[in-house]
């Protein structure tokens, strides 16, 4: 029988809910005889080859490419999971949400005392990716179907709820698992 | 005075005369969640997570007075949904970023979040514009987090009685101000129980933050609500 597929992302995080996932030790190696990796920043597969059954996101939508990345892994994913605060609620980047978009690009490259004065420019190149009017989490632009809170969930709760997700069965999510911070 | 009997889904209490729902379920190691309620304040009923049902009617058990033969439920499902649901646009309706907040682990808002395990809410995000007012030497002020319980304005005085914190504008443009004038005089315990009643990190205590390591904060690793539960609640 094959193994069970996982494809993970970062959309606007910090990478850490992904340095969180390498953190669960030794476990690592049980993953790695359980588990098969498709699209994800860990083995580096840019697209999709195969149907994936469990899809890891982590951060939320700041910009185009964050709402096309989701939208494909909610295409390609049987169950899709928001990992951390910003997958859940937009986190650190959603502390620009509330002010006006022109307001945080003009401070940002215009205003902002490090921005070199011949160099004051708002980028606007047809390559880079529109960012929105505000960092959306993951579960009001596509279906998510599970939530593993923290600023990292713990590696514990990672692992607690991957090998229950690729098993089938039921999340056991502890008082000690769910943390917000 | 007689003993007051009643149940509490299905068990049998008793409860003192004068006593609230909220009171006399404590007493009898019942827990019934409270947000703007703290002990020793007079009771205002405004959060409505102490919402409980006695005889098909919903009421507010932190300020309900027990009656004679009541029979209170607390727990069913549709009760318990109701209070996630508050608890959810509690969370949407400020600026909640909790892995930045000092308050995190010792607040109760979050410690309500973790018992009813509140993974994401139902509500989208509404995203605030709210200001914060740092102005006090001891005190800084989040309107970020406040969930205008009122704690604040009831609990805090100065020496002659005037009110340190107010709340000004109605309805969900009502915010927390704090007296320039009081709050520049205010003294270490002062501004450490005006930090202690607030439920959550509107009101800090300056210079002291993260002082307690995670794991050791007082709702990392017991539920909010189980002292109570376990009859070693105060
Ligand atoms: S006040 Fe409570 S819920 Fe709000 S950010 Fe701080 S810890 Fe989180
Ligand atoms: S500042 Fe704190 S205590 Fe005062 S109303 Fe807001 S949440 Fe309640
Ligand atoms: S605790 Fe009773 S209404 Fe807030």
């Amino acid at each position: 029988m094959s193994k069970p597929v996982i494809a993970t992302a970062s959309l606007a995080g910090c990478f850490g809910c992904h340095m969180s996932l390498l953190d669960i030790d030794e476990r690592i190696l049980g993953l790695i005889d359980l588990v098969e990796f498709n699209k994800s920043p860990i083995d580096d597969i840019k697209t999709f080859t195969k149907p994936v059954d469990v899809g890891l996101i982590e951060g939320g939508c700041c910009n185009s490419e964050n709402v096309e990345v989701l939208r494909s892994f909610r295409k390609n994913c049987k169950v899709l999971v928001s990992v951390g605060e910003c997958a859940i609620m937009g986190g650190l980047p959603a502390m620009r949400n509330g002010i006006p978009i022109r307001e945080c690009l003009e401070e940002a490259y215009l205003n902002s005392p490090t921005v070199d004065p011949e160099d004051r420019l708002i980028p606007n190149d047809e390559d880079l990716p529109i960012i929105l009017d505000k960092v959306y989490p993951c579960h009001e632009v596509v279906k998510i179907d599970h939530f593993l809170p923290g600023c990292p969930p713990s590696a514990d709760l990672i692992w607690e709820a991957v090998t229950a997700l690729v098993e089938g069965r039921p999340l056991q999510l502890t008082y000690d698992l769910i943390k917000f911070d | 005075m007689n003993d007051i009997r009643f149940t509490i889904d299905g068990k049998e209490c008793l409860g003192k005369p004068g006593q609230t729902i909220v009171e006399a379920a404590k007493a009898n190691g019942v827990y019934i969640p409270v947000l703007c309620h703290f002990e020793g304040l007079k009771p205002v009923g405004s959060c409505r997570i102490c919402t409980v049902r006695v005889g098909g009617r919903f009421m507010a058990a932190c300020t309900q007075p027990l009656i004679e033969g009541m029979a209170v439920e607390n727990t069913a499902p549709d009760l318990e949904d109701m209070r996630k649901s508050l608890i959810e646009m509690l969370f949407v309706e400020g600026n909640h970023l909790c892995p930045s907040c000092e308050k995190s682990g010792n607040c109760e808002l979050q410690a309500l979040a973790y018992r009813y395990q509140l993974m994401a809410p139902r509500f989208p995000y509404l995203w605030p514009r709210r200001d914060i007012d740092a102005s006090a030497p001891l005190l800084m002020l989040d309107g970020n987090r406040c969930i205008q319980c009122l704690r604040c304005v009831r609990a805090c005085r100065a020496k002659d009685g005037r009110k340190v914190f107010a709340a000004v504008d109605r309805s969900h443009r009502v915010k927390i101000e704090v007296d320039k004038k009081l709050a520049a005089h205010l003294s270490e315990d002062q501004a450490r129980r005006a930090m202690d009643i607030c439920p959550v990190g509107a009101i800090l205590r300056k210079e002291t933050g993260f002082a307690v390591p995670i794991g050791r904060r007082k709702f990392d690793r017991a539920p909010i609500g189980s002292d109570v539960e376990k009859g070693t609640g105060r």
